[in-house]
């Protein structure tokens, strides 16, 4: 079935996540998708699996328009999507899960759905016991199984969201083995994915997304140059020269240090990691979302207890020791999510303040007022001492959570600090956070994006489909350079090199 | 215009829930304006009348006291109801061990073990959701039953009547030790006065300490708190069990001061009722002393129906239901 969207336009908010895109996907290829994180790759795939509605714009199912009230519609009209994290029963068998969804009249018994899903896996190579449960298979597997579903259902188009992630080198040779089958049985395969080598490896055209547009518009037929991928996905972050600042020697003990850590956390696994994060130093972790750097962040606050290994903060053990041992170890957390995981959105900066106050019985009106006074002046927040924190624009919150990180802090963990904010307020939010470095801190954030790490970063680590690069001196690194080990090239060298 | 809608809302909940009682009321042939009458104003008819209000007031405030407590750490309490009997169960225990003690010593041994029976019942639920990852909802509803079959286990087996196991109670306690009664009032002050001492108490923790504060914070958001250094689990842990003591007073005061023994019904409902009025003040201590005068009058006024109209009293329930549920739809509209 060919696939087509005209003219098609979704935004969240002041958000433009796809900005009147025009594409079409042939019947019998595999296309690939490419786009950082943010570029719309996702929010096309969802409003064409019937996920999200557009605001505006057209979809065209072979040349006919089509209103898709939700998925059960699209997979009706012969659209199916595979997420990134398998949407499936878990308790059920693999029959069960299955049938249970199955439109009516689509298999006229269990013996029928069984002989079904029995053929479709001999013919896609794929090897599944129809009784095992779905919560004791592998992430892979359950993919396999959601694949044969769709296909099962009649899906003449299958979406794939960065399927790779999370299944093992085998179990991918397996699904580009029946992703290829499935386009040669004349139906349409898109394959999102942020991992060049694949791309090129799998697909026949490539639509590079960047901003909510295609660009440049229209399909590319695969092959294409590297570099020419690369540029049109990040744009020309590696023509800017890079800034030297001499790295201050330290001889403190490092903030942290990692001793053969294994952690796992959903589908991620990170092996092994062996780092030593210096005082005084920014360390910025590159890689597209998902790729590790949440994981890694959540691991040095003391969320996430490693399988094996040590934790030493400031020199001391804290391996399993929870995230509050490490908050009073001088590490300070900083989600993305600001009201979320950050602030109590209901209560004020005073009110923040007073959480903060370790001692007495009854609640220091006046000197969390005073506190909250004297941050609100030092950090430029537009606040009164009592107004809700939920009231405070995204920089005036990113501000109070920094105004809020006690001056006795050794680390402080940033996880996209920036995110959503004007180039006033970040810049604002990084002359602070400098500020704590040059104090000695040391300052490990997340950033999808690459200006932002080349610009602030004295140090920068590489995180590809949960794998974690070694530290790479900022000076030594071009922006060109950096955008190509997010992608995976030249990756696997780094690791080895070290 | 915010303004109008704060005032508009309560209002609007109000004239729906007497519409849905009033269309009950029809469907039984009778004239509401009477029953109405009866329902509003007839827990204030006679002194007698007054005092049963009074003290079915006392017990079901402690409750909404101790709910309003668990609601603002962001819990759902619904064993309420299991640490009032708990409470009761342990509240006579002393009482039977060692009648002749005096009587203010085991009153204040009786309002102890049922603070700390109805604390430790309580906390068991904090221990399912914690450990065995059980929703406090369900873990509470569970005891609930568990702690009514104690309450009848008690009733018929180590604690029956002298005379024969009877499903009305275990034996009265001696006269000396009833909480100091005004008999021709069935009225003992002590009650009301202990609960709206309790509602001081956790008004004032619940908005100045730095306690309160943070169970505040972690009600409103677990992960942000912790992240600001609060031992959340901790603090929900407390309000649970600060719940189950104050229930287990409540339960106390049902063996001290009302029934003057061990029922199997000893809770009566009244933790549920509790969990209304929470629902209906918001949590907010400044609503929950009119909305439990109200609510206990609407149970009170009620018992005349059956006698005067030949209805079922159960009506007033109808109406503190009808209530909750339209306070809370008016509020989710917002």
């Amino acid at each position: 079935m060919r696939i087509a969207v005209e003219q098609l336009t979704k935004r969240f908010g002041t958000v433009w996540a796809n900005n009147r895109l025009t594409i079409e996907f042939a019947a019998g290829q595999i296309h690939g998708v490419l786009g950082e994180n943010g570029a719309g790759k996702s929010t096309l795939m969802k409003v064409l699996s019937g996920y999200l509605r557009p605001d505006e714009g057209r979809i065209l199912f072979d040349g006919k328009p089509c209103q898709l009230r939700g998925p059960g519609d699209a997979l009706a009209a012969g659209v199916g999507m595979v997420h990134q994290e398998p949407l499936d029963i878990p308790a059920f068998t693999v029959l069960e899960n299955l049938l249970c969804a199955a439109p009516p009249g689509v298999f006229r018994s269990w013996r029928a759905a069984q002989r079904a899903l029995e053929e479709l896996a001999e013919r896609l190579g794929f090897a599944v016991d129809p009784a095992a449960r779905l919560d004791q298979l592998t992430i892979g597997q359950r993919q396999q199984v959601e694949i044969m579903r769709l296909l099962l259902c009649g899906a003449q188009v299958l979406i794939l969201d960065e399927p790779t992630t999370g299944i093992t080198a085998a179990q991918t040779r397996a699904l580009f083995t029946a992703l290829r089958q499935i386009a040669a049985e004349g139906r349409t395969v898109l394959f999102v994915s942020h991992k060049l080598e694949e791309v090129a490896e799998l697909c026949h055209t490539v639509t590079v997304l960047r901003n909510g547009e295609v660009v440049p518009p229209g399909q590319l037929v695969m092959p294409q140059p590297q570099e020419y991928l690369l540029t049109l996905m990040f744009g020309d972050a590696g023509t800017t020269p890079p800034v030297y600042r001499p790295l201050p020697s330290i001889d403190s003990p490092p903030v942290w240090e990692l001793r053969q850590v294994t952690v796992r956390s959903g589908t991620l696994h990170l092996l092994d990691l062996n780092h030593r994060f210096a005082a005084g130093r920014i360390i910025g972790l590159a890689g597209l979302d998902g790729s590790g750097q949440q994981v890694l962040l959540r691991l040095l606050a003391g969320q996430l207890t490693p399988d094996r290994g040590q934790i030493l903060v400031n020199g001391r053990d804290l391996s399993g020791a929870g995230a509050i041992a490490f908050r009073e170890a001088g590490i300070e957390y900083l989600p993305a999510d600001r009201l979320r995981d950050g602030l109590i959105g209901a209560l004020s900066l005073a009110e923040h303040f007073a959480l903060l106050q370790r001692t007495g019985v009854i609640v220091d009106r006046r000197t969390a007022e005073e506190l909250a006074r004297q941050a609100i002046a030092e950090y430029q927040i537009k606040a009164t001492p009592l107004t809700p924190i939920a009231a405070l624009s995204g920089g005036n919150q990113q501000r109070a959570m920094l105004a809020l990180v006690p001056p006795t802090a050794r680390g402080i963990l940033a996880e996209q600090p920036t995110r959503g904010l004007d180039v006033a307020s970040a810049r604002a939010i990084w002359s602070r956070l400098q500020a704590r470095r040059d104090a000695g801190c040391c300052i490990v954030f997340a950033s999808p994006d690459l200006d932002e790490i080349m610009e602030y970063s004295d140090e920068v680590i590489v995180c590809f489909a949960g794998r974690i690069g070694p530290s790479i001196p900022r000076a030594l690194l071009s922006a060109g350079r950096l955008a190509e080990l997010i992608g995976g090239v030249g990756f696997e060298a780094l690791v080895e090199a070290v | 215009m915010k303004r109008v809608a704060v005032l508009i809302q309560p209002l609007l909940a109000l004239v729906a829930a007497f519409v849905l009682t009033t269309l009950a009321l029809l469907s039984t042939g009778v004239s509401p304006l009477e029953a109405y009458r009866l329902i509003i104003f007839g827990a204030f008819s006679t002194p007698v009348r007054l005092s049963d209000m009074i003290m079915l007031a006392a017990p079901l405030l402690l409750c909404a006291v101790g709910l309003s407590i668990t609601f603002t750490g962001g819990l759902y309490n619904l064993g309420v109801e299991g640490q009032m009997i708990i409470g009761a169960i342990a509240a006579m225990v002393p009482l039977r061990l060692w009648p002749d003690w005096p009587p203010l010593l085991l009153w204040l041994m009786a309002a102890l073990s049922g603070a700390v029976g109805g604390a430790l019942w309580a906390l068991l639920i904090g221990v399912l959701r914690r450990y065995a990852g059980v929703s406090e909802i369900f873990a509470g509803l569970g005891m609930n039953f568990l702690a009514g079959g104690l309450a009848l286990y008690m009733v018929l087996g180590p604690w029956r009547r002298q005379t024969s196991a009877s499903l009305s109670g275990t034996d009265l306690l001696p006269r000396e030790l009833w909480l100091p009664t005004i008999d021709r009032l069935r009225l003992a002050p002590a009650a009301p006065v202990i609960a709206v001492l309790a509602l001081a108490i956790v008004w004032w923790a619940l908005t100045q300490t730095r306690w309160g504060l943070e169970v505040r914070a972690v009600g409103l958001n677990p992960a942000a708190s912790e992240r600001l250094g609060i031992a959340t689990a901790r603090r929900m842990a407390e309000t649970l069990a600060a719940c189950g003591a104050l229930a287990g007073i409540a339960g106390m005061l049902q063996v001290v001061a009302v029934h003057h023994a061990l029922i199997p019904n000893i809770s009566s409902g009244i933790g549920l009722l509790g969990l209304l009025v929470a629902l209906l003040s918001r949590a907010d201590p400044r609503w929950l002393l009119p909305i439990v005068v109200a609510f206990a009058a609407f149970t009170v006024g009620s018992i005349q129906l059956p006698l005067t109209l030949g209805i079922d009293s159960a009506i007033a329930g109808v109406l503190q239901g009808a209530l909750v549920l339209f306070a809370l739809a008016t509020r989710a509209r917002q």
